[in-house]
Formats: structure tokens, C-alpha cells, sequence
């Protein structure tokens, strides 16, 4: 991080209310990084980046939900990193409605609290667009409103992604072997 | 409504998006369509594995005080050669300056009850520290409320309520306003929840319910015991939970 970048921009009022409005979302912050980008470090230096983007920019934030703005320029601080690092081409898979519906299987899921590893697992197997609206309405326990102000989309289309990302979910959490060619990813 | 109406209704359901005509409407159809009501359990078997499996991650203390090295705004507020000091020390100072800015703002709701607000913000605020959560960690109540025992020159009530997603994860000693006090930690999804507990006496007992600084707190008097739960979970979870306390 260039130290440049950190100017003074905020008079002593405005940096009290983003200590006290935006500050209170770091973890919020840090863990839509750590999930969209994978490893701490990259979280940290993402999430270290879009704080600081977002205490220079708080002057454009008025009022409203603190944690939905934060966290949309996290997202889209992640996703710069992920092209730029060429982690993953962006393809939005969630507006393309020809993508087919996966036919569940009869099998019940029976996921324990033990699970951790195998959440995790088929979270990370998911793109990252249906990753991030899984975390945020899971995790996160955003509205479909918030995830629709995060990642700008329709509350439509948050709604039908949600339910085919749970889908998607499902399908790895019970084939994870064959998950490649269930998903055609 | 039929299965195939119900079928893209049922994520809006579960997440709490339906209006109360919708959900009367749904509800009407999960009573007539087993197809329905199974796959809604099946998504909340699905959505109980992903919230309870603590898959979130909470940004390392470091980070914090990386960022906060990172503003000019915020470095203005260190006193000088906070380089020599650990960064547990800064992160109390700015606890206890939270807290006192949180007592600033509600200095209306009265001196005697702002004391004990900021108090026990600041004692919840302390117990996120890592390590500092609980004392005794357990999911059993049978476990932590004998831990207390000696400790306390009173047996604090300690109850599990797991079956209403609240479940105990332990509990530790706390200082408030100079007075030891049982805390007890709750889990809400991924937030955790103090609830300070002490004997109720004319000069300590308070209630009501408020917010400071992002977080919520709510106060209660029950058998001759003072209840304070803080967290930054909704001051409507933070009630749900007074509620148990209360009913138990």
C-alpha cells in the first residue's frame, strides 16, 4: 500500500463517525475477502485496501446501511484482485438463465456441525458470484435488499441465484468427487 | 398456490422475504403438499449446516491495527510511542475510548444506568479480544454454572438455549463498575453475546434496552438477579434472548 494513497481527506468530526458507523464492519469486511479470495494474506491486504479506499471515499457515503456500502467496495476490491491476479475470469453466470437446473439427487444431506471442512470445501468449489451471495445472506445474514445493494443487482436475480447457488451447494456437498462434471464447470 | 409458485417462493420463505400474505399463503401450501415440506427441510437442514458450522472469519487483531495505522484521522487519537506497545493495549485504550464516547452520547438515559451501559460495552468489547471470551468454554450448563462456584459470592442462573439458536459457549468473570460479575457467552449465528449477570441491588438494578456505538444492550431484572446481554446482533435477537431468560 503506497502511504500517498492515505491523505487526510476527513475533518476530526467525519473520521469519529467512520471509527464509529464503518470501523464496526471490519470482520464483516474480512471475512467476504477471505471467502471470495481464499488466503488470509490476500484477505488482509484486500480488506486493509478497501478500508482505506472507503475512509477516502466516506465523504461520498451519507447515510444509510454502513456494512452494504463497506462491503461493496470489498467486493469489488476482491474482484479487481482476482482479474488482475488471474484467479478467475469473470463470467456472469447469474443473469445467464440457460444455465440447467441440476436435478437433485433423493439422498438426504445430513450435515453435522462437524462439517466445517466439507462446507467449506464446496463453498470454495462454487464461482465466486454464488459464493459471495451464500456468505452474505448465511454468514453475513444480509437481506436480499443489502445483497442486492452489495453486488448491484436486482432483488430478482438475487433471489433465483440464491436458490440455484443452494443448489449447487448441495449437489458438491453430496458428490464432491464428480463435482466438475455434475456442475460442467 | 401451486408446487411449481411455491417452489420459487420457497428461498424467498426461508429467508425471511415473504410478506405475511405470502407466508400465510405458503404455509397453506406446505399443509397440503409433502413434496414442498420436504424440500423445505432440506433447506434448512442446509442452511443449519452452513450457520452453525463457524465458518465465518473475524478480521485477525492485527489487521486492526494495521488499518487503523493506515488513517492519518486515526493515528491523531495514539498517544505517542504506541510503537512500544502491543497492539491488546491499543486495542483496550480504544475500547475505553469507544466506551467513553459511548457514555458521552447517553449521558440522557441517566448517570447511574450510562456508568453501567458503558461498563459492560466495555466488558463485552474486551471479552472479543482473542482469549478473552470465556473462562470456562462449554456448551453444557452443567459445566459452566459449577465453574462459578467460589468464584461468586452468588450462583448465577445458567441455561443452554440451543433449541432457540442461542447456544451457551461458556462463561468467564467480569468486572463492572468495580463489582465481579458472572458473564455468561452466547452464540447467535456467527455474533457472540455477553450476558452479565449479578445480584440485583437497590443502587445496581436497571433496565431497558438501547444502542451504543453499534452495539445493542438490553437490561433486565429477574429473582433477584440483573441481566445486561451486549452484542452487536439485533436488538430484536438481543430480546428474543431476554425472553428465554425471562420464561425460563
Amino acid at each position: 500500500m503506497p502511504p500517498d494513497l492515505a491523505t487526510d481527506v476527513l475533518n476530526e468530526d467525519d473520521r469519529s463517525r467512520f471509527e464509529a458507523i464503518v470501523m464496526p464492519h471490519l470482520d464483516a469486511a474480512y471475512n467476504l475477502a477471505r471467502w471470495l479470495l481464499g488466503g488470509r494474506n490476500e484477505a488482509e491486504d484486500v480488506t486493509q485496501d478497501a478500508m482505506l479506499r472507503a475512509y477516502r471515499f466516506f465523504n461520498t457515503f451519507h447515510s444509510g446501511d454502513a456494512r452494504a456500502w463497506l462491503l461493496q467496495i470489498v467486493r469489488n476490491c476482491c474482484y479487481t484482485w482476482l482479474q488482475k491476479n488471474r484467479k478467475w475470469v469473470d463470467v456472469d453466470e447469474l443473469d445467464d438463465a440457460s444455465v440447467p437446473r441440476e436435478k437433485e439427487t433423493p439422498e438426504t444431506l445430513a450435515i453435522s456441525l462437524n462439517d466445517r471442512e466439507r462446507l467449506t470445501r464446496a463453498l470454495e468449489q462454487l464461482s465466486p458470484h454464488f459464493r459471495e451471495i451464500l456468505v452474505l445472506r448465511e454468514l453475513e445474514g444480509c437481506s436480499y435488499k443489502e445483497i442486492a445493494a452489495i453486488t448491484s443487482r436486482p432483488i430478482g436475480t438475487i433471489m433465483s441465484a440464491l436458490a440455484r447457488a443452494r443448489q449447487q451447494l448441495r449437489v458438491l456437498l453430496i458428490a464432491p468427487a464428480s463435482k466438475e462434471a455434475r456442475l460442467g464447470l | 398456490m401451486g408446487c411449481e409458485l411455491a417452489q420459487t417462493r420457497l428461498h424467498a420463505y426461508l429467508d425471511g422475504e415473504l410478506d405475511a400474505t405470502g407466508s400465510a399463503d405458503f404455509n397453506q401450501h406446505l399443509r397440503n403438499c409433502p413434496v414442498c415440506a420436504g424440500a423445505l427441510e432440506e433447506e434448512e437442514a442446509l442452511r443449519q449446516g452452513l450457520q452453525q458450522a463457524r465458518l465465518y472469519s473475524r478480521a485477525p487483531a492485527g489487521l486492526k491495527l494495521r488499518i487503523a495505522e493506515s488513517f492519518p484521522g486515526i493515528r491523531a487519537q495514539k498517544s505517542a510511542g504506541l510503537g512500544l506497545i502491543s497492539w491488546r493495549w491499543f486495542a483496550v485504550a480504544m475500547a475505553l475510548l469507544l466506551a467513553a464516547f459511548v457514555g458521552w452520547r447517553q449521558l440522557s438515559i441517566g448517570n447511574q444506568r450510562t456508568a453501567a451501559v458503558v461498563a459492560a460495552v466495555d466488558a463485552h468489547l474486551r471479552s472479543l479480544q482473542p482469549g478473552h471470551l470465556a473462562d470456562v468454554q462449554s456448551t453444557d450448563q452443567h459445566t459452566v454454572k459449577p465453574w462459578f462456584d467460589g468464584k461468586l459470592d452468588f450462583a448465577p442462573p445458567v441455561r443452554d438455549f440451543s433449541s432457540a439458536d442461542f447456544p451457551l459457549l461458556g462463561g468467564r468473570l467480569d468486572v463492572i463498575e468495580g463489582r465481579t460479575v458472572a458473564a455468561l457467552v452466547y452464540g447467535r449465528r456467527k455474533h457472540f453475546i455477553s450476558v452479565f449477570v449479578e445480584k440485583a441491588a437497590p443502587d445496581t438494578s436497571w433496565s431497558g434496552s438501547g444502542e451504543a456505538q453499534g452495539y445493542h444492550w438490553t437490561a433486565w431484572n429477574k429473582d433477584g438477579f440483573t441481566f445486561c446481554g451486549v452484542s452487536d446482533v439485533s436488538l430484536a435477537d438481543l430480546n428474543r434472548l431476554k425472553e428465554l431468560f425471562i420464561q425460563d
